[in-house]
């Protein structure tokens, strides 16, 4: 078995690695244009939000619907250190490490979610989800200090097509090999009964604090490369809208599927794209669609389904 | 020292009685048999042994420690098991991960070393896996590892729901109702199952059951509730006989109570 | 001292009753449906919209209509277009879940409320409207008290569509078939209730409330936006929890004492509150203990 596996780990590796360099090198080439490079980049940092939010709401089944809120934490917290904590030259070299910072800081914010979440469940855990996501927004319309409802600005443009694909990969080797080890199989099963879970022996307050913590630190690191593409961020860039295009990403994509979001996060960002002309009107189009899905497709396109190179692999030993 | 020893065990619902004054024994290798009509509270027992339910008053004592205020899971990876009355198992989980899922507790790696793939967590991987593969062939499950728990068939899922409990190495193990919605075959079956796993896992059984024939052929010792209250307990050969449980278990038309009617005084009484 | 206290709580009544008004939608949907209709302040915004449509038109018609049959007539008009509208809503989105998980129920709940707002502000546009004034704008002083003829129709309105709908619930068939399903909707439609019926009815019933409430806050507050139903039903969402929590399970009473609660912090007193019969301790404590806000939906069963 272990000798079957090798050359398929390593041909994913390989593709990762040719996926970087084209990530590289195509932008700089000039063979894609400028747009279709943004939209790329939108595509990626909407992967890693619907990744992240896929593993509280669909792996988890908990139901969070205030996940621009952790996006948005990111996003100022990465923002502030490029705007007024490191020199503007250190910048392009601490990039990484500024989103770590804005995923840290999410985080940490997690835990305010986190802990309701051992007590309650389901409509009550959204209602407390939405509540923080509506502080989080009027608190950053009220911080002065960070632009209040105006904005804030002055960030470089530090994200690109590399950066963005790299945390794209970053997100999905992570969360896999989260799934597929015990504590993915136990937020799995506290998706499916939770008093069974913990009645075999699965430690699920535990387990829930790790799940929104992971969760939430991808949504700070989508904020941090959100705002270092837009250079421009405001509270209402991070509002409950926000939060239900995610959901519609998920939902579109399939729940409980790495694959499933990664698909729902092209399509649905395509598509939003598509629509452009439409101005206002293409805000009707995301909660219409999700109407439409949960009556007619509640699981997704690839709902607990996995493509066959994110699928477990059998674990490589001696023998 | 007794393996389980429970005193005093008494639960509400709201102002209903469910469990009064429960009081209970268990030694290393017994298996000691928990019957009574519906609503006796056999299941809000083992509710509150596992720490489904939080205990307002009595005491639980396991290996001569109290875990009367444990969670659940504590008490699961301490060596408690169970099976439940309405099958419980990760439906849309396989049948493997369900059963992998019974060892969580004893899973020899953290977090980040699962997110880095470290050799530790290769080696725990494998040898949890080779631990569920031998439980599935042991329970004529291994054609159904990669299948959804949802799609087995009934007696399967029960299998699974026993493979779940034994791969965590437990000590005691709560059998509640396996037999239900089985045939006579299905039951002789499974009573030959229940015999075996407890000699090759040697463990200590507490089975709530309402077949009197599984009770009868597998059990030691039995209790007996009505409303909450203890109101028998012995040996089952003894407690077929015994008139409070045949007033109050069987009714006047249990096929046992026939025999016994003339003799049978209603009203609670204490034997053993 | 007294005065103040005493103006304060009478404009809590004021804008209480509207909240309240909008909280018995959540609580009858709750109650029956075990579902968080999030869409429901939209329908409160739609509400609003269609009274403000009818009092213009019925004011531009060169009949000189006298106010008191224009508020009658955009009362009437919108209560009725907005049962239309909750009873569609219930039909083409709720109803196909009703067998699946409630989360999914949840979600269209919110994609459906989404759906109202931004179709709101795709055909209005971002700008506010101004609600014209029907009632009119006078006070009486009353022991140091100010007091507006708005402010007794809100209050007065407001308490007599409670009673209706308390003698509905309470006294009549349709009211029982409604505490029938709340208890158990799969055994009822064995005893030969309709329970579609049943359902439409409620959200016939409680976006009809909210549309009376909806006219009530656009005389009071009359400047409208399409935003106003996340907004204002989000603070009526939480009176019907902390209202169906309290013991006395009457939504109306949460909505009052969560509108006193909002008001008093302007008016420097919180001191009265604790003074009141008004269930209002329970308000923080079934807040932070949500797990206890399951209660919601016993309103509908603890008439009896």
């Amino acid at each position: 078995m272990a000798t079957l596996n090798k050359p398929k780990t390593s041909l994913i590796s390989l593709a990762s690695v040719l996926l970087l360099v084209l990530a590289l090198v195509l932008p700089a080439s000039g063979v894609l244009n400028p747009y279709v490079v943004q939209i790329l980049m939108y595509v990626g940092i909407n992967m890693i939000l619907t990744l992240s939010l896929n593993l509280v709401n669909g792996y988890m089944g908990e139901f969070s619907v205030g996940h621009a809120g952790f996006m948005g934490i990111g996003a100022y917290a990465a923002s502030i250190l490029t705007v007024w904590v490191l020199p503007r030259a250190w910048t392009p070299w601490a990039f990484p490490l500024v989103l770590v910072v804005g995923g840290l800081a999410a985080a940490v914010a997690g835990l305010i979610v986190a802990f309701p979440s051992f007590r309650t469940r389901g409509d009550y855990l959204a209602i407390v989800t939405l509540a923080f996501n509506m502080i989080v927004k009027s608190v950053l319309e009220n911080l002065e200090v960070v632009g209040g409802p105006r904005g804030f600005l002055g960030m470089p443009r530090l994200t690109n097509l590399f950066w963005v694909t790299a945390w794209v990969l970053i997100t999905v080797l992570i969360l896999r090999r989260l799934v597929y080890s015990n504590f993915g199989r136990g937020i799995t099963a506290i998706r499916e009964d939770e008093v069974a879970a913990n009645l075999t022996g699965v430690d699920t307050r535990r387990l829930k604090l790790y799940a929104f913590l992971i969760s939430a630190f991808f949504a700070g690191v989508a904020g941090g490369l959100f705002a270092h593409l837009l250079q421009f961020i405001n509270p209402r860039s991070f509002s409950i809208i926000k939060s239900t295009d995610m959901l519609v990403m998920v939902y579109l994509g399939g729940v409980g599927s790495l694959a499933g979001s990664l698909l729902g996060a092209t399509i649905f960002t395509v598509l939003m794209e598509v629509l452009r002309p439409l101005g206002l009107w293409r805000w009707v189009v995301g909660p219409l669609l999700l109407v439409l899905l949960m009556i007619f497709r509640p699981k997704g396109i690839m709902g607990f389904k996995e493509w066959k190179w994110l699928r477990e692999e059998k674990v490589a030993s001696s023998q | 020292m007794p393996l389980l020893e429970i005193t005093g065990l008494t639960h509400n619902f709201g102002g209903l009685r469910a469990v009064s004054d429960f009081s209970l024994k268990v030694k290393e290798g017994e298996l000691v048999g928990l019957i009574g009509p519906n609503g006796a509270g056999k299941t809000t027992i083992f509710n509150l042994i596992s720490g489904v339910f939080k205990v307002s008053r009595g005491m639980i004592k396991y290996q001569g420690e109290d875990i009367t205020r444990w969670p659940s899971h504590r008490i699961s990876s301490g060596g408690i098991a169970r099976t439940f009355q309405n099958i419980r198992l990760f439906k849309e989980l396989s049948v493997l991960d369900n059963v992998r899922l019974g060892g969580y507790a004893q899973h020899g790696y953290n977090l980040l070393q699962a997110m880095a793939r470290t050799r530790n967590f290769k080696i725990e991987e494998e040898r949890q896996r080779q631990r569920a593969d031998s439980l599935l062939a042991r329970f004529n499950l291994s054609p159904y590892a990669d299948a959804p728990a949802r799609n087995l068939p009934y007696g399967e899922q029960r299998r699974v729901e026993m493979a779940r409990a034994l791969i965590s190495k437990p000590r005691l193990l709560l059998l509640d109702e396996p037999a239900a919605g089985m045939n006579q075959s299905e039951a002789q079956d499974l009573i030959r199952l229940i015999k075996e796993i407890k000699e090759d896992f040697s463990l200590t059984i507490i089975l709530i059951e309402h077949q009197m024939r599984v009770v009868v052929n597998l059990c030691q010792w039995v209790k007996v509730l009505d409303f909450g209250e203890t109101i028998a307990s012995g040996p089952p050969q003894d407690i077929q006989h015994h008139p409070a449980v045949l007033a109050a278990y069987l009714g006047k038309d249990g096929a046992l109570a026939e025999v016994e009617a003339e003799k049978a005084t209603p009203g609670p009484g204490k034997v053993a | 001292m007294f005065q103040i206290l005493a103006q304060n709580a009478l404009n809590a009544l004021q804008l209480g009753s509207v909240y309240a008004l909008i909280a018995l939608g959540y609580t009858m949907v709750y109650g029956i449906l075990t579902l968080i209709n999030f869409a429901h302040g939209d329908i409160f915004m739609v509400g609003t919209y269609l009274s403000l449509a009818a009092a213009v038109f019925l004011l531009g018609l060169p009949l000189g209509l006298p106010l008191v049959v224009v508020f009658v007539g955009a009362l009437c008009f919108s209560m009725a277009l907005t049962a239309v509208l909750g009873v569609v809503i219930e039909r083409l989105a709720y109803r196909p879940l009703r067998q699946a998980p409630r989360v999914s129920a949840v979600i269209t709940a919110l994609g459906v409320g989404l759906f109202l707002e931004n179709f709101t502000l795709g055909i209005l546009g971002p700008e506010p409207r101004h609600f014209p004034t029907l009632i009119p704008l006078q006070a009486w002083e009353i022991w140091g008290l100010t007091i507006t003829p708005l402010q007794i129709l809100i209050i007065l309105g407001a308490a007599v569509l409670m009673v209706l709908l308390d003698f509905l619930v309470r006294r009549t068939l349709l009211g029982m078939a409604m505490r029938a399903i709340s208890y158990n909707r799969l055994i009822v439609p064995l005893m030969g209730v309709p329970v579609d019926r049943v359902i439409s009815l409620t959200f016939a019933i409680g976006s009809a409330i909210a549309a009376a409430g909806g006219l009530m806050y656009g005389l009071a507050y009359p400047v409208l936006d399409p935003y106003m139903g996340i907004r204002i039903g989000w603070w009526a969402f939480i009176a019907a929890v902390v209202g169906a929590s309290a013991i006395s399970g009457e939504p109306c009473w949460g909505a009052l004492s969560w509108a006193q609660w909002r008001f008093s912090p302007r008016c420097c007193c919180r001191l009265p509150l604790t003074g009141t019969s008004w269930p209002f301790p329970s308000c923080s404590c079934s807040w932070s203990s949500s797990p206890r806000a399951c209660s919601a939906g016993r309103y509908l069963r603890e008439c009896d």
